[in-house]
């Protein structure tokens, strides 16, 4: 445990941040994508060490936050139908929608139960032909590989009574989207060092030309992120705007081919809502025709459920990095993990979980000022 | 549900033409999914996403890592299955 000793003696780190306050000579806005690296952040208190003029905001790289809403009604309705196995991953359970969650559907009797990879749902299925069971897949680009795994585990052994209700989203657009809105401040991205590892990086190289943006694909430890922003500042204060990886320990530049290969057999991209964002064109995966059959939507007639989003959180400006978790006027008071009124309070990768977890003081200390 | 979380692979099996290994995270072990890392073997250290293998570590960054996510308490609730038990084996 070595290297450990060494993040805490923060040494390195402090070597680190010399070095970035010698560089940065003007103030930037830096995001990361991932709700992971956010919570590194916040842990280690990464932002407040930073010179003054580097301020860091959060993206919107948490599953669990950017589900829409009508896509948690639609888990809703089919879970709370008799003859449905819902089965998800153990942080979507408490996810409000717009009425009900689906802790409350399993309390009240619905069968839900977690998971904490979907191959296990389809041994489930399996071995209970009498339920129709059914997958809430959600996540990005390195969880959809695992689930079109299942889907095709499930063709290949003619588990029929097994469906996926899935909400795949992609970081790429996500990111064109936040640059092109007007009101965009952000002016360098740590990429999402496990996204990359699945796709590689070479995605990223036509965003970094046509906006002008610095990406610095980033790993998880303190130093990682504390590299990446250093890496970021020093190609911002040269006028460069390049794909660098800092994350070689997991990156390469064409990622892993085996999971892009049965993500591309199983899934293809659509357009997708985005909680708190709206929709994002070609920011999403769906199953392809070839597997239409597993696609939980139509069998259960669930497509036509739209829903509108409540206008007290401040979530969709939180997850485009245009406010933070502590703008928010319910933020530690009526919105908490126990009581979450909007999804990035839920998942502990959430930004406003992060946050409260973390700087609760400083939070309560600013809402009785 | 967004974490990868490295382990050690303890066992290596083909079920029904999928590649499936034990894979140690600390006290316990969980059946994961092997067929995105071919390369891997017994005794190598990998990480691991949603009970798939996306790449292969060494074992001073797995060590390091995962005492990391342990100190962040984000392990909890991580590796929980209401069907692991259910389903061991079979």
């Amino acid at each position: 445990m070595k290297y450990l000793d060494e993040y805490r003696d923060g040494k390195i780190a402090r070597g680190i941040v010399a070095e970035l306050t010698r560089r940065a000579a003007r103030p930037w806005v830096l995001m990361e994508i991932c709700g992971g690296q956010t919570h590194t952040l916040m842990r280690y208190g990464i932002d407040e060490m930073l010179p003054a003029g580097i301020e860091l905001v959060h993206g919107p790289g948490c599953p669990v936050c950017v589900t829409s809403l009508e896509t948690i009604d639609k888990a809703i309705a089919i879970a709370s139908r008799p003859d449905v196995t819902l089965i998800s991953f153990g942080d979507m359970l408490r996810v409000p929608g717009s009425h009900s969650d689906l802790f409350q559907v399993k309390a009240q009797g619905g069968d839900v139960r977690i998971v904490y990879s979907p191959t296990e749902a389809v041994k489930f299925a399996g071995a209970n032909p009498g339920r129709k069971v059914v997958f809430f897949a959600v996540g990005f680009e390195t969880t959809a590989p695992a689930n079109a795994m299942a889907v095709w585990q499930a063709k290949r052994q003619g588990v029929t009574n097994f469906s996926l209700l899935a909400s795949h989203v992609l970081v790429p657009p996500a990111m064109r989207a936040l640059l092109s809105s007007g009101r965009n401040r952000v002016q360098g991205f740590i990429g999402p060092g496990h996204v990359c590892t699945v796709m590689g990086y070479h995605e990223y190289d036509e965003l970094a030309l046509e906006f002008h943006v610095p990406i610095v694909v980033g790993g998880f430890e303190p130093l990682d992120l504390l590299e990446a922003i250093l890496m970021l500042v020093t190609q911002l204060e040269e006028g460069r705007a390049e794909v660098e990886n800092q994350y070689v320990r997991s990156v390469t530049y064409q990622g892993n081919l085996h999971a892009r290969k049965i993500l591309a057999e199983v899934f293809e991209v659509c357009d997708r809502k985005w909680r708190g964002i709206g929709a994002i064109p070609k920011s999403g995966l769906s199953l392809r025709q070839e597997y239409a059959e597993f696609d939980a939507d139509r069998l259960f007639g669930t497509a036509a459920i739209t829903a509108e989003e409540p206008a007290e959180c401040i979530s969709a400006e939180v997850l485009q990095g245009l406010k933070k978790p502590t703008d928010c006027s319910a933020f530690g008071t009526r919105c908490t993990p126990e009581n979450p009124l909007g999804a990035p309070m839920v998942s502990s990768e959430g930004a406003c979980a992060a946050y409260y977890r973390y700087r609760r003081f400083a939070a309560a200390a600013k809402a009785s000022d | 549900m967004c974490l990868a979380i490295p382990g050690k692979i303890v066992t290596s099996d083909v079920q029904n033409g999928i590649r499936i290994g034990r894979v140690q995270f600390g006290g316990i072990t969980r059946a994961t999914c092997l067929d995105f890392v071919p390369e891997a073997s017994i005794g190598d250290y990998v990480i691991v996403h949603v009970g798939f293998a996306i790449s292969l570590v060494d074992r001073e960054e797995a060590e390091r890592s995962y005492a990391l996510l342990e100190s962040m308490g984000l392990l909890n609730g991580e590796l929980q299955s209401d069907l692991e038990d259910l389903l061991a084996d079979k």
